[in-house]
């Protein structure tokens, strides 16, 4: 175990006032919203917040929103994975004295916002929109397909298709029992099956939700965590990777970074999987499912079809995975990453009613970009 | 097609890319090539990806490799796209080592027609007056 592991909890975590398709409502307003909800969680306030943490918009911009003025600034963005690797930051910044309350917030308005992304477009200095973007590789649906087509031919297409269908259908099961999930209707296999193209090989019901949404969370050090209100969630450790940028410049588009940021953030824990009692893992499709279960050795390479065979990870399943319905069909307003935390929080302090697995330990696995980065969590309550 | 009519995105002019874009304007494929490590890379960058050296130089590919893997896109990713679809992205392992995405054209956009390590070669399509964008074909 590593000396900075248990150091830091999360002492606050909460949602936007309303996600799924909200409007009325700006990306910042998200964003101060989750900060006013997770910040009265945490039973502090927003003076109390020295350190501020965020992606998709510049900390300057948040900083100023919000009406924080922070001694500590991370801006850092390299994708849906990011609001993880701020946890990692946040144990470095808060045992280096350089703040004491890490705020991390999100916030997007992925549906309904009025400025869209046009990812791969512009950028004009940068290879994506140079050399990907006039083939129509734009964006992470044609990205990630093409890197499943790539995992089928080597470990079979058939073998593939039902694991995909497996996670869908299984992460639909878990939200609903959420009620705050978008998705409120049972999936059949027969709907995964007959849902129409994205692109090939995914079919709608591979791809994640599109919706409104914003959440924060806050960290402190475990000393001060044990003095506030709610059962302190300990950061026992935090680790983060990257290899490419554009998905045809990834090394192997079976596996992703979770091989390098994984073992990091468990050697740091002192733990090993078996320790392990629920796991969120970044669906922006079924398939990052798939390989981020092998690429955090879960189970081999190849061997994910059969570790999610047979709905074990779906409600009553002897691998909890994805609780909250995931970004498959609770929430994904762009970069999700945020979202994973805030469920693996409130399953480790037991506020998730009916589909509580009530664990101890957690592990939660966000990806950013074109399957380009990852940050790797363990969380634990006492 | 001038470029007033094609709406899909195009390259913009970048320094170090020009050359690059002048080549395929010629119907020729051009990569970077290290000297120091021996490896041949895409996209063309002075400094090597793979060993940082400085011992870099332009070098034609033949053209051939494999399909390393693909997408049939039904839904585009953007407006522009609405009557290309369904269309091919593809990411192919060019035989002199590097990895080069693209576009699959001649062939059904049938996953029955098209796998994975399948041999194809370059073509190129003069979509602006412009603009010349290599793209591959199954072998023939």
């Amino acid at each position: 175990m590593n000396q900075f592991s248990k150091t830091v909890a999360i002492v606050g975590a909460a949602e936007s006032d309303e996600i799924g398709v909200v409007p009325d409502k700006s990306p910042l307003q998200h964003h101060a919203e989750a900060a006013h909800n997770a910040l009265a969680d945490a039973g502090l306030s927003i003076k109390d917040v020295d350190g501020l943490f965020t992606a998709g918009y510049s900390t300057l911009a948040l900083g100023e929103y919000i009406g924080v003025r922070p001694k500590y600034t991370d801006s850092t963005a390299v994708g849906g994975s990011s609001f993880v690797i701020h946890l990692a930051h946040a144990i470095a910044a808060i045992n280096a004295g350089y703040c004491n309350v890490a705020l991390v917030t999100h916030g997007e308005a992925g549906r309904s916002g009025r400025e869209r992304s046009t990812a791969g477009l512009g950028g004009a200095g940068l290879a994506g929109p140079q050399f990907e973007a006039p083939y129509g590789i734009i964006g992470p649906p044609v990205s990630y397909s093409m890197a499943c087509s790539r995992y089928m031919s080597q470990y079979g297409e058939d073998r593939t298709r039902q694991a995909l269908a497996e996670i869908a259908v299984s992460t639909r099961k878990w939200a609903l029992l959420n009620p705050k999930a978008y998705m409120k209707e049972p999936m059949s296999f027969d709907d995964y099956h007959n849902s129409r193209w994205i692109a090939w090989p995914f079919h709608l019901f591979d791809c994640c939700l599109v919706t409104d949404a914003g959440g924060a969370v806050v960290v402190t050090r475990a000393d001060r965590a044990r003095d506030l209100p709610k059962k302190p969630v300990y950061i026992l450790g935090a680790a983060e990777h990257h290899d490419h940028s554009m998905i045809s410049q990834m090394p192997d588009l079976t596996v992703t970074p979770a091989h390098s940021s994984g073992p990091r953030a468990l050697e740091m824990a002192g733990l090993s999987h078996k320790d392990i009692d629920l796991t969120m893992i970044y669906d922006s499709f079924t398939y990052t499912v798939l390989i981020t279960l092998e690429s955090l050795d879960f189970c081999g390479p190849g061997e994910g079809p059969e570790f999610v065979a047979n709905q074990r990870t779906a409600p009553g399943g002897d691998f909890a995975l994805n609780t909250s319905g995931g970004g498959l069909s609770y929430t994904h307003p762009g970069m999700y990453g945020m979202f994973l935390t805030v469920e693996a929080v409130r399953q480790l302090r037991g506020e998730c009613g009916e589909r509580n697995v009530n664990p101890k330990i957690a592990l939660v696995n966000g990806t950013g970009g074109v399957l380009s980065s990852t940050g790797t969590a363990v969380l634990a309550v006492d | 097609m001038t470029s007033d009519t094609y709406k899909r995105p195009l390259p913009l002019s970048q320094p170090e890319w020009d050359y690059y874009w002048e080549r395929t304007k010629q119907h020729e494929l051009w990569l970077m090539r290290c000297d120091d490590c021996s490896r041949h890379y895409f996209y063309p960058r002075a400094i090597c990806p793979n060993c940082f050296s400085r011992n870099t130089r332009w070098a034609q590919s033949s053209g051939k490799g494999t399909l390393h893997a693909f997408s049939i896109v039904h839904r585009g990713p953007t407006p522009a796209f609405a009557d290309y679809v369904p269309y091919v992205a593809c990411i192919v392992e060019l035989e002199d080592g590097a990895r080069f995405p693209s576009n699959l054209v001649e062939v059904e956009p049938d996953p029955a027609n098209i796998k994975v390590g399948m041999p194809v070669e370059v073509v190129f399509d003069d979509v602006t007056e412009g603009v010349t964008l290599p793209k591959f074909r199954p072998a023939q």
